[in-house]
């Protein structure tokens, strides 16, 4: 059951992100699964670039804020010099998707031992709405105004398929935070994800669908229908990967 | 005593590096560096340290800024190319205060250039090493035993400034084969106070940042800037036969070393020349240039290997038009060799032609 109270790790203090934005509730939930962990103190968060940056403003846990697209490599220097910590990423599709795309797949390759958090809201909030590598065909963005036409902008990139191919990594899950059962399931996959890493069985991701009111011009309720009708089925939630499942 | 090794430059560097107490290393190959990585790829796990090898320069200095977060020493080497995509990551030290140590064996360039060894980023080194108008100490050994030295000193200057250490060298020292000795293995503190470390004790969160609000930015690059100013007092030069100079040559590295069998050849024959070398080419040793007796110095002979000369602007801020400045360099991984720069010095003492 979900307290309704302020979540320890997360400071008393506007958050910055638009009314209605999913990226509040993802920070909320893995903040949750800290607590409820007891990992607090021995957390870091490695923030990245983009709406995702907001964190440095209200994440009152140990953080590193890092370069766009960079934050698996930064957080291989953390983990592999402090193999205790729970260390995990919290990026953006552009950020994690587009210019971090070597980083992502080769930290996944290598099985490093900490969990990416991955904000999927197929646009580049923070500067204003442009094609992401996770727009989806016929959406319309800055760059794309008549909608994504994949003949020049290519097709949705799905990240947790890409990842899948992979061997190393321990746990690949989507969840979409747009329902509470979703976000339900989002809460017990960060904290299996967690629990992984604590346990060091290796890399874990957990893809995040989110919206963005703002620059897809809709309503904070109009994105969570829009989500149902045209991410969720291009984007299908469900576990990937769950190594331990297998060998059950 | 020190231990005596047979050592190529690139070991060597590393070998100090990991007696200087780094425990992380990232890289990515790239020649005329790669004794440094395949070296520490072994030689950091046997003192508990980690090596990565990075799926790119931009991942490999990123990982070092991870583990200098958690207070580890921290390092990547590479070339030119390498160095160039490694400049965000050097940024991004710089802008989170973090120390780490950057070393450069250079090779031909611009672009991939050649793979031979030259001087060619001087200008990169001492003016931008990345975007936002940041400085770092920059180093350049000119004999593997000066770079064991450099190394092992590094993180403590890094450490003071929380600032990263850049080392220049070129391909020509990196695949040296000299005689060091060895400094011991230091014994390492505590995580500092600052980093993300909670192996000292540290019970209040901890944050690190290269993003801040404009007045706290705008503050802590005039306190930057006040660093780099207090930098003069470590400047490293060696003054070489300069007491009653009347040629002196300013020369760093690899080509300093060329300069001084010069300086001793030139000696013999009865010219009255010397030589100013560099160690730090930032803080650049300005007031021993300037300070120069000029009613007796007839002219200053600038030497690099790269074309053309990238410390030329330096040294004539400081000799203020008082002789005449000249340059004689090879470049694109064409060696200096100590005929071309006999000739080129001789030359510029008879006919004082070229210059400007």
């Amino acid at each position: 059951m979900a307290e309704y109270k302020r979540s320890n790790l997360i400071a008393d203090a506007p958050s910055g992100y638009c009314p209605g934005c999913l990226h509040s509730l993802a920070t909320r939930l893995v903040s949750d699964v800290i607590c409820e962990l007891g990992q607090e103190d021995n957390s870091i968060n490695v923030i990245s670039v983009g709406c995702s940056a907001l964190n440095l403003l209200y994440w009152k846990g140990d953080f590193l804020g890092v370069a766009h697209g960079r934050a698996p490599a930064s957080a291989t220097g953390i983990k592999r010099t402090n193999p205790e910590r729970l260390v995990f990423t919290y990026q953006g599709d552009g950020d994690l998707a587009a210019i971090g795309l070597a980083e992502i797949v080769s930290a996944a390759n290598r099985g490093e031992n900490f969990t990416v958090i991955f904000a999927n809201n197929q646009t580049y909030g923070m500067t204003g709405g442009q094609l992401a590598p996770t727009t989806l065909i016929g959406q319309k963005t800055t760059t794309t105004v008549y909608g994504r036409d994949p003949a020049v902008a290519g097709y949705p990139m799905r990240m947790c398929e890409l990842l899948n191919t992979l061997e190393a990594p321990q746990y690949i899950a989507r969840f979409a935070l747009n329902s509470p059962k979703g976000i339900n399931q989002a809460r017990a996959g960060i904290k299996k994800a967690f629990e992984y890493q604590l346990a060091g069985k290796g890399f874990t991701f957990i893809e995040l669908l989110t919206n963005c009111p703002t620059n897809w011009k809709m309503s904070p309720l109009d994105t969570l229908e829009y989500m149902n009708e045209n991410t969720i089925p291009y984007f299908k939630p469900g576990v990937y990967r769950d190594k331990e499942a297998e060998v059950k | 005593m020190g231990e005596k090794r047979f050592m190529k430059g690139n070991e060597a560097i590393a070998e100090a590096a990991v007696r200087a107490g780094c425990r992380f290393f990232a890289g990515y190959p790239i020649t005329p560096q790669n004794e440094i990585p395949e070296y520490l790829s072994w030689r950091l796990p046997e003192v508990g340290g980690v090596f990565v090898q990075g799926e790119s320069e931009i991942s490999s200095v990123n990982m070092v800024y991870g583990a200098a977060a958690m207070g580890t020493r921290a390092m990547t080497s590479s070339s030119g190319p390498g160095i160039s995509l490694k400049a965000e990551g050097i940024s991004y030290l710089a802008a989170a205060m973090l120390p780490a140590v950057i070393v450069n064996i250079s090779r031909g360039g611009p672009g991939l250039g050649s793979i031979q060894p030259a001087q060619s980023d001087y200008l990169q080194a001492t003016k931008a090493l990345g975007h936002g108008g940041f400085h770092a100490m920059v180093f350049a050994p000119y004999s593997a035993q000066e770079a064991v030295d450099v190394l092992y000193e590094a993180w403590d200057y890094a450490e003071r400034d929380r600032n990263p250490v850049f080392v220049l060298m070129d391909g020509c020292l990196g695949n040296i084969m000299e005689e060091v000795e060895l400094p011991p293995m230091k014994e390492l503190d505590e995580p500092p106070e600052w980093s993300l470390s909670r192996r000292n004790g540290r019970d209040w969160q901890g944050n690190i940042t290269p993003i801040y609000t404009e007045p706290i930015l705008e503050g802590l690059n005039a306190m930057a800037g006040e660093m780099y100013k207090s930098w003069e007092d470590d400047v490293k030069v060696e003054e070489y036969m300069l007491d009653d100079a009347e040629y002196v040559i300013v020369a760093y590295g690899i080509a300093a070393r060329v300069s001084k069998e010069a300086v001793d050849t030139l000696r013999a024959r009865g010219v009255k020349i010397g030589l100013l070398r560099p160690i730090t080419l930032f803080p650049f040793p300005k007031s021993n240039l300037r300070n120069l007796d000029y009613s007796r110095v007839k002219g200053i002979i600038d030497i690099e290997m790269t074309l053309p000369a990238q410390m030329r602007e330096d040294i004539e801020l400081q000799v203020m038009e008082r002789c005449p400045v000249y340059e004689y360099g090879r470049s694109g991984g064409v060696l200096l060799d100590d005929d071309g720069v006999l000739e080129a010095i001789e030359g510029f003492i008879e006919g004082g032609e070229n210059n400007g």
